[in-house]
């Protein structure tokens, strides 16, 4: 009986051990699988880009080093939709870059660091004529997220924020220069030695670029973690003139009622659904193109909503917090929008509930 | 000796699920084009138990209003009990009721993003409806992986 009983656990502890080192192999890093669970919803499977900009470019694999690709991974970039990895292990980051390696043939770039020494004043005025015009006046990056397919917009792919922290810390001097002087094939991004720069030309714009480092602000708020998901008022009337007064308010804010709706509505019985909790759907088609070209991903606010909610004779109206849901979207021009939003529900509701 | 078993492989089947769960944001790429991916995703919805009570066309509203878009759509689900149970218990969550999946096409490919719900946990003042935030999350991100 007792040996019966150490046998079975013997076995049952070999079993284990095989199915812990079974999840070791598995646990060793895979750059394809990495590459398709965290960066192919925005990159692209085949790197072509989408939410995200195109990473299979021969032109752009060519010029850049693995160092770019890694602290550019580890970093992300603050408040330009590119998410930082800080849970990632260097090896699994590798394996990433290995696969990334994998979507173009041709030579890898050496991880030069050579510092460029230019003339930062001359460099800003070369740079006001031939890169603001794509990566805005202070290096802040075009409007908009990778390629975005879904709709019209005047670049093919964004130019990227280059006074970002993110881009700053991945990027040496030599790898901004390589740019310039190559260009990106298959991109807006030209050659400006094709162009007809010198380069010392070229020299004073990277010195101009690096200069940003000191002038960058501080983006990326941190503070929309401490508001909390939902917006919840007390209404003074009861609930049909709160949600008449709450259309009202919505169509003095331009926007137009879509929809009033039961809450379960469609879940439940045609009929049978509760009436306690009404919901007031609108929206401003203009602001909407204009907020979906910020960012595709930003449905999850849509269409704007109201809800008035009785419970015991009191009546609430609650809506979603656009400054909660904005921090999960790493996009500083979104924040814009989100604050904005806050202002309008929080207008809309107030004038509801008096 | 079984139950031994049984908690080892929860606590590695829980440490390998913890890793993604950080985000607010669930993204999921699907290769197929936005029929293809609509109907795999209203048919896993069914499949999950959830009903599917409606499907909100952003791009005919953006269309008609002189905007040019591809197709934008956010389907909208639930459990009839489940919500029922949640806006009675927990009416602070009656905002993020019912579900949505954003669903809207890139080419010839389908993006899908969700809000994780788990983060809404906050709200929720039982452990009960705790329980339910992540089998909703658990849920959705099975409905993404049935959408190819
Ligand atoms: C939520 C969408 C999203 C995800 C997920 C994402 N990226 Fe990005 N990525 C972007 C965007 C947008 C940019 C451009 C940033 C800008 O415009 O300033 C970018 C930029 C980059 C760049 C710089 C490209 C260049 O031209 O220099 C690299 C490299 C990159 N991402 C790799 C990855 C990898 C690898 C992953 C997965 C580990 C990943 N990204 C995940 C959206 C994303
Ligand atoms: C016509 C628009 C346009 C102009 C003008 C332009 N760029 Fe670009 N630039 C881009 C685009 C688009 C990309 C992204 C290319 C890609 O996706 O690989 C880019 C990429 C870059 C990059 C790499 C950044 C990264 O994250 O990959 C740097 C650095 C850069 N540009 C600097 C400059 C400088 C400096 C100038 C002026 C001398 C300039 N660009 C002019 C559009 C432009």
């Amino acid at each position: 009986m007792h040996q019966q009983y150490i046998r079975a656990a013997s076995i049952a502890g070999l079993m284990f051990a095989l199915m812990v080192s079974a999840l070791n192999v598995q646990a060793a890093p895979n750059g394809r699988s990495l590459y398709e669970n965290n960066c192919s919803s925005c990159h692209g499977i085949d790197g072509k880009g989408g939410v995200g900009v195109p990473l299979s470019l021969p032109s752009f694999l060519n010029s850049v080093p693995d160092s770019y690709l890694e602290k550019t991974i580890r970093y992300g970039r603050p408040g330009r939709v590119m998410p930082p990895y800080p849970t990632l292990s260097d090896a699994q980051i590798k394996s990433i870059v290995g696969h990334l390696r994998s979507f173009a043939d041709g030579e890898v770039p050496a991880s030069l660091d050579v510092l460029v020494r230019g003339d930062i004043k001359r460099g800003k005025k070369l740079y006001g004529q031939n890169c603001s015009s794509c990566h805005g006046v202070n290096g802040e990056g075009g409007k908009g997220t990778g390629v975005t397919f879904s709709r019209p917009r005047d670049l093919p792919v964004i130019a990227p924020a280059i006074n970002n922290s993110g881009f700053l810390l991945a990027a040496t001097d030599s790898m901004i220069k390589r740019t310039l002087i190559n260009g990106r094939e298959g991109t807006p991004m030209i050659s400006f030695i094709k162009a007809g720069l010198k380069e010392k030309d070229i020299d004073d714009i990277v010195s101009y670029v690096r200069s940003f480092e000191k002038a960058t602000p501080k983006t990326n708020r941190v503070v929309s973690r401490s508001e909390s998901p939902v917006l919840i008022y007390d209404s003074q009337s009861d609930l049909k003139t709160t949600v008449a007064n709450l259309k009202n308010a919505a169509a003095a804010e331009n926007f137009r009622i879509i929809r009033v709706q039961d809450l379960e509505n469609g879940l439940v019985k045609k009929g049978t659904e509760s009436n306690r909790e009404v919901i007031v759907y609108f929206c401003n088609f203009e602001t909407l193109n204009k907020v979906l070209a910020v960012d595709p991903r930003v449905g999850l606010f849509l269409p704007c909503r109201a809800t008035v909610v009785e419970r015991e004779g009191k009546v609430q109206v609650m809506s979603i917090n656009p400054r909660y849901l904005s921090a999960m979207y790493n996009n500083d021009e979104l924040d814009k929008f989100c604050d904005e939003m806050y202002e309008i529900y929080t207008n809309i509701i107030e004038e509801a509930i008096l | 000796m079984r139950n031994l078993f049984a908690v080892i492989l929860l606590v590695i089947v829980s440490n390998v699920s913890l890793a993604s769960e950080s985000e607010g944001l669930i993204i999921h790429r699907s290769t197929q084009t936005f029929p293809e991916a609509m109907l795999a995703l209203q048919t896993s919805i069914g499949e999950h138990g959830y009903t599917v009570s409606r499907v909100q066309r952003v791009d005919i509203g953006l269309t008609k209003s002189g905007y040019k878009t591809d197709k934008y759509r956010i389907v909208f689900f639930g459990k009839s009990n489940e919500i029922r149970a949640v806006k009675q218990s927990q009416p602070q969550l009656i905002p993020y009721l019912p579900l949505k999946i954003v669903i809207f096409s890139e080419n010839n490919e389908t993006l899908l993003v969700a809000s994780n719900m788990t983060q809404f946990a906050v709200l929720a003042k039982q452990d009960g409806t705790k329980i339910l935030l992540e089998r909703w999350n658990n849920d959705i991100h099975s409905i993404f992986s049935d959408v190819k």
